[in-house]
């Protein structure tokens, strides 16, 4: 069987993290991203304090230290879209560029929120790396639920999950039939550009349709055992006194934080 | 989650009470009366079709590829819905019924992919018992009682796409039987498998108590384990009869593209 490793996140565990609800972990996770987004630009050592109880979270877990970095930092690139920000922000000219008749001009503002966007990107990245690295992807989608985003978007996401690996080992099968269709006697394997996109486009289109089919029968599945149009889960447990707690401290934590940083920034 | 010990699993309840009610049954538990359909783009896939079928009958249902065999299957509890009339356990097949009629006939669909389709085990056996109504803590006994039934007790965490294509046609079997269905309807499900795999679904189909219609090519399968075959071609009932006076009949094998086993 093939698989698509990078799709699986989750590494099984039995750290103080990977036992924590996983409703818990959620609210923390966006807890911690709203606080790292409303964090006022320049703030250095609150975004230190920020990556403490990541770090922390990380060593409990026991995850790979390595692996974690290399994985948050698939956002880098996305943010590099706001570098235009280095230039076109107002403030104190650090650095000018000329060109001919037009001059660019680098400000120590446009810097500044250009490494806050990074940064907190970063952050937010890497903080979700650490939630779904200790946290099975369907009590993930379960904790979803219980915290009453509407059930279509769960039933989305929960049907994402369960079929972006069947459809990617479709695609790897066509990929390979494609692969095995275009080696050439010279050796070099390929074919020319036109063909390989025209390769493609089918690659897509055969996918769409046999994903389309795939959805029907899966519908037939679902009515065939009791499926009405109304989705229905199981309930989960009440949160336990010490979740509340654990809730509680951080977000008081985050608070507290926020308070500080921006006491510090008006003062 | 609520791991459920093996005693409450193998609570009597559930085990051998199964169907009370299909003990009861008297007219047919399957009963198809000129059932005709044609899909949306004029195909008809089935023509006229009369099927009975008797509490604990073990029916198979050959014909080659295209020959409507699926077709059929879905209309047992109503996904498909043509001319004619079909009843199950008595009733006729309407709006009404359907939640009754679809608890009633377990369906196992042909690729396991399609049937399961949650992110784990448990979850996808638990889909039918939630959908009856049931309330949680009977939905967990009847998971469990489902996976062992199946042999794959323990499975409750795993996601179905780590598991063989033979554990998943298992488990596909225990997202049905957890409804306690009385009429389980199968679609190839010897398809595909390797020997060792196809030997264990074969005896696990065998020691199941309930109704049985089999839509197969394993001509071995039929052979052992269903006593009555049905010939399907061209959307048509050809045969019907005892599966070894079937099986003798070369000349009929051979005419809808069939090898005896
Ligand atoms: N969704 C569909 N749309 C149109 N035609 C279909 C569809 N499914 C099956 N058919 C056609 O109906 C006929 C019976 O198909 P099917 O019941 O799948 O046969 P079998 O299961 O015996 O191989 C075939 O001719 C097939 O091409
Ligand atoms: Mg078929």
């Amino acid at each position: 069987m093939t698989h698509i490793p990078v799709l699986d996140r989750y590494r099984e565990g039995n750290s103080l993290i990977h036992r924590l609800d996983p409703r818990v972990k959620l609210i923390l996770t966006l807890a911690f991203i709203v606080a790292v987004t409303a964090l006022p630009p320049g703030a250095w050592s609150s975004y230190l304090l920020c990556l403490l109880p990541v770090l922390v979270a990380v060593g409990l877990a026991g995850l790979n230290p390595v692996l974690v970095l290399r994985r948050s930092l698939v956002a880098i690139p996305f943010t590099l879209a706001a570098l235009t920000l280095v230039f076109t922000k107002e403030g104190t000219a650090v650095a000018t560029i000329e060109l001919a008749r037009w001059s660019v001009s680098a400000t120590y503002e446009g810097i500044v929120a250009f490494v806050t966007i990074l940064v907190k990107a970063w952050l937010s990245v890497l903080t979700a790396t650490v939630l779904v690295s200790t946290t099975p992807f369907s009590d993930l989608v379960a904790a979803l639920r219980t915290l009453r985003i509407p059930k279509v978007i769960v039933s989305v996401v929960s049907f994402m999950y369960r079929y972006v690996f069947v459809i990617g080992e479709e695609a790897l099968r066509l990929h390979r039939a494609r692969e095995a269709r275009s080696a050439n006697p010279t050796g070099s394997a390929g074919g020319s550009l036109l063909w390989r996109s025209r390769v493609l486009g089918g690659m897509i289109g055969s996918l769409f349709l046999r994903s389309y089919e795939r959805s029907e029968r899966i519908y037939a599945a679902m009515l065939s055992r009791g499926f009405d149009g109304n989705i229905r889960a199981m309930r989960m447990g009440a949160l336990g006194l010490s979740d509340s707690l654990i809730i509680a401290a951080s977000l008081a934590y985050l608070l507290a934080m926020l308070l500080l940083s921006h006491v510090q920034r008006a003062g | 989650m609520v791991s459920i010990s093996a005693e409450s699993a193998r609570h009597p309840e559930y085990s051998t009470d199964l169907h009370g009610s299909l003990e009861e049954q008297h007219g047919p538990v399957i009963a198809l009366t000129g059932v005709s359909f044609s899909y949306p783009d004029g195909r008809r896939a089935l023509d006229n079709v009369n099927l009975v079928v008797r509490a604990r009958e073990k029916v198979a249902l050959v014909g080659p590829n295209g020959a409507g065999k699926s077709t059929l299957l879905l209309h047992l509890n109503g996904i498909l819905r043509g001319r004619g009339a079909v009843a199950i356990m008595g009733n006729e097949l309407g709006d009404g019924n359907l939640g009754l009629v679809r608890s009633q006939v377990g369906m196992v669909f042909q690729h396991p992919d399609d049937q399961l389709f949650s992110p784990t085990v448990f979850e996808d056996v638990a889909f039918g018992p939630l959908h009856m109504n049931l309330d949680d803590d009977e939905v967990h006994r009847r998971v469990s009682w489902a996976l062992a039934q199946v042999g794959m007790e323990g499975f409750e965490n795993r996601m179905p796409h780590h598991l063989s294509l033979g554990e998943k046609k298992r488990i596909a079997i225990a997202t049905v039987l957890a409804m306690q269905p009385a009429i389980l309807a199968l679609d190839e499900p010897s398809g595909e498998l390797d020997p060792r795999a196809r030997r264990g679904l074969i005896r696990l189909l065998g020691s199941l108590p309930q109704t049985m219609l089999v839509a197969t090519h394993d001509m071995r399968l039929v052979d052992e384990l269903l006593p009555r075959t049905v010939v399907l071609d061209g959307g048509r009932v050809v045969a019907d009869g005892p599966t070894q006076s079937i099986l003798s009949d070369t000349v009929l094998l051979d005419r809808h593209g069939l090898e005896p086993p």
